[in-house]
């Protein structure tokens, strides 16, 4: 293995790689967020010359920030990439699901709704094992059944670098290609490659109120409720999701530079400081991903 | 320094899980809201001290059970080097995961009760690491505590694991007594270990010089996927892409493609970057020849005078892992080997480890989860292959069962014999 970021672009590179040759119906889950831009960047240089070989998808809570969403489009209109959205709000509309404050929860309906539909039978997504305490003990590829669901105390061995690409009738794959990336080293390769990101990323003046010791943006999702004060301040966000469940933290980093700096010295993990819906359970995230949730 | 990946391995509740939360919190790389976590699960549950365990026992059935399920990965870094943890379960029920862990680490440390000293899961773990040809073990006697921080104790143990793992292939063993739970020998010196002379378990970590274990003489790349671009622009262009598997390939290099055995050129290398002119193993890439021959995925570039063994019948060592289902010798599994899956049986089982004495013993039945056995296997097609000590690439295999999709076991392949 080579060393740094080096290597963890060849690693990607071959799973990635092993995906389009192993499966009939690859799809990547792409968000705007920071893990899903250097993915589909390492999944494009994976083919180039040739077009990447995979479906590009989107599950869309309809409480998006619309940065983000500008940006998406922006992004794989640049690589000249199609996008297939799967939509919470369409899924709310339909009475498949109830709605809820968060919706976050709800996004697996409509993911394994669309992975069942479109018969996708491996599904990349950002993940990373240090974001975690779940996903630090989940395979790069990640066995669902027919329902979609995780089971972790019965994954298959995953030896080496030889991976069981093996699918019975109605299961599919997760694969994590970024897997043994940490914050740090996503920033790094951002920085390295230059790679836009959308502006939520940087430091940017907003109206913000605390909530359970997190900054939340004042939104058209998300309003301050009676005694929580609405103020402005300088932030940015270390994750991007569902506005309703995910926090900006205070910041003066305004480039990519400025936040690998603040990274690397950063005391508290990017979900802890901006997942809103994480702090609720020991499990959160277990039982989330039990269920076929990212 | 190059980065260190050790997986923690030893018999259930040896401390390994707080062995490695030990490591984060004295080096201080725990970040706050993580310790704020295990500090309120530990209150919540009436602990008399904050279970550091918590930082990597992350899963429900982990915590509920107070055992280490499956491996969990950690990334760290100290001013010295950076460090990928793979904490890995002792209890027998999961040897499989042990087995995933320990597969890619440089580094496996052993943790052994003192009060237990070397118990049966010891040797198994011990046993598994030398097969799977970790090449650095250091073995920790835990719980120094526990046993009053006793020299002697620790000599004994010492002497008995030397005396069992001298029959097998570990080079590189260090000793060294430390307590998990009161931090002693971990990051820091501590008092009671006073008469221990040589170095804290993370200042050994720190300057463990690790060779990179590449095979950087011999060249072999498996073909993984075939790049056509299909467009007016690329029209002629039609590229190997795969990932080094040892040696350095170079533009100009010939080469010969496996099994067809056709020779050709490379006359361009392209890396996610761009064109380059040498490639080393690890390397993701694409290559470029100067004919156009038929060369697909599950082929094998290398050069003329250089070949790995194109061969079906395979002697290896085996690893049962599947809980559900035992070995049946002439049944058909698919075998995944570099990027190429065949059909395969296993025709013979020539003996099986005796797991305490490290004997060969006859086979009994048929082999079920966690027994290790060397058998003869057939496959389909032939495997371009090398032996296990020679490329850890080249050398290993799995076994899927195809009823299942289950991973049946995993192989190291060994010489023929003579
Ligand atoms: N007194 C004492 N107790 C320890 C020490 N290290 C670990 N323990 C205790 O031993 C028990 C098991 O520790 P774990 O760290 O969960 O053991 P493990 O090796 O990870 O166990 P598995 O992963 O399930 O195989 C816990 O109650 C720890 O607090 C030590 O140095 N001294
Ligand atoms: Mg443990």
């Amino acid at each position: 293995m080579r060393p740094g970021i080096t290597g963890l672009e060849d690693e990607a590179i071959t799973i990635i790689r092993e995906v389009a040759a192993c499966f009939e119906r690859p799809v990547i889950l792409f968000s705007g967020g920071k893990d899903s831009v250097v993915m589909l960047h390492v999944a494009v240089r994976a083919f180039a010359p040739a077009k990447l070989p995979f479906a590009i998808m989107h599950v869309d809570t309809g409480h998006n920030f619309p940065e983000v969403i500008e940006f998406r489009d922006r992004c794989l209109a640049g690589f000249g990439l199609d996008l297939t959205v799967a939509s919470v709000q369409a899924a709310i509309d339909a009475g498949k699901v109830a709605d809820a404050p968060s919706r976050n929860p709800l996004q697996t309906v409509a993911l394994l709704e669309a992975i069942a539909e479109n018969k996708f039978d491996a599904v990349l997504g950002g993940g990373r094992r240090d974001e975690e305490r779940a996903r630090a003990k989940e395979r790069v590829f990640s066995h669902r059944d027919t329902f979609g669901q995780w089971d972790p105390k019965n994954q298959r061995p995953e030896l080496w670098n030889i991976y069981n690409t093996s699918l019975r009738p109605g299961e599919h794959f997760r694969v994590f290609p970024i897997s043994n990336w940490t914050e740090l080293d996503v920033w790094s390769y951002i920085q390295m490659h230059n790679i836009e990101l959308p502006s939520l990323y940087f430091a940017h003046r907003r109206p913000v109120f605390r909530r359970d010791g997190m900054l939340m943006a004042e939104t058209e999702f998300l309003h301050a409720e009676a005694g929580e004060e609405v103020f402005e301040e300088q932030v940015r966000f270390r994750t991007v999701g569902d506005a309703t469940c995910t926090a900006a933290v205070e910041s003066s980093a305004v480039s990519i530079a400025d936040v690998v700096a603040e990274t690397s010295i950063a005391r508290v993990t990017e979900r802890g400081a901006t997942r809103a819906d994480d702090k609720i359970s020991e499990a959160g995230m277990e039982d989330r991903k039990r269920q076929g949730y990212f | 320094m190059r980065q260190l990946r050790f997986a923690t391995i030893g018999s259930v509740d040896d401390g390994k899980s707080t062995l490695i939360g030990r490591l984060l919190y004295d080096s201080k790389s725990i970040f706050e809201d993580q310790l704020e976590h295990v500090e309120a699960v530990s209150k919540r549950r009436g602990d008399e001290y904050v279970d550091l365990s918590l930082l990597t026992d992350g899963l429900r059935a982990e915590r509920e059970q107070g055992i280490t399920i499956d491996v969990a990965h950690r990334y760290f870094a100290t001013p010295a080097r950076s460090f990928v943890i793979m904490d890995c379960p002792g209890h027998v029920q999961y040897t499989r995961n042990m087995v995933t862990g320990a597969s890619t680490a440089d580094l496996a440390i052993i943790l052994i009760d003192a009060r237990h000293g070397v118990v049966e899961q010891t040797r198994r773990h011990s046993i598994l690491t030398s097969l799977l040809g970790v090449p650095h073990l250091v073995v920790c006697v835990n719980k120094m505590d526990l046993v009053d921080y006793s020299e002697e104790r620790f000599k004994e143990i010492r002497e008995d694991f030397e005396n069992f793992a001298a029959r097998l292939n570990l080079h590189d063993v260090t000793f060294l007594p430390i307590s998990a739970l009161k931090g002693d020998n971990v990051v820091d010196r501590t008092p009671d270990l006073s008469w221990f002379e040589g170095p804290t378990l993370l200042h050994h970590l720190e300057n463990v010089y690790t060779a990179s274990d590449d095979n950087r003489i011999d060249v072999r790349f498996p073909v993984q996927y075939v790049i056509r671009p299909r467009t007016t622009e690329h029209h002629d262009y039609r590229g190997y892409a795969g990932t080094v598997a040892g040696g350095v390939l170079r533009v100009g290099d010939e080469i010969v493609v496996l099994p067809s055995g056709l020779t050709s050129t490379i006359t361009g290398i392209d890396s996610a970057d761009g064109p380059i002119t040498e490639a080393v193993p690890g390397a993701a890439i694409t290559i470029l020849l100067a004919d156009d021959l038929s060369v697909t995925r599950g082929d094998m570039i290398c050069r003329p005078h250089n070949r790995p063994r194109v061969v079906q019948d395979h002697e290896a060592m085996l690893c049962w892992l599947d809980s559900n289902a035992q070995l049946q010798t002439n049944k058909l599994y698919t075998l995944k080997h570099t990027t190429r899956s065949t059909r395969a049986k296993v025709s013979e089982v020539r003996y099986v480890l005796d797991i305490s004495e490290l004997h060969r013993k006859e086979p009994t039945g048929p082999l079920a989860m966690n027994d290790i056995a060397r058998v003869v296997i057939h496959t389909a097609e032939p495997l371009l292959r090398d032996d296990y000590d020679h490329n850890r690439v080249t050398g290993s295999f799995i076994l899927v069962d195809e009823s299942t999709g289950a991973t049946a076991a995993a192989g190291m392949l060994l010489p023929p014999r003579e």
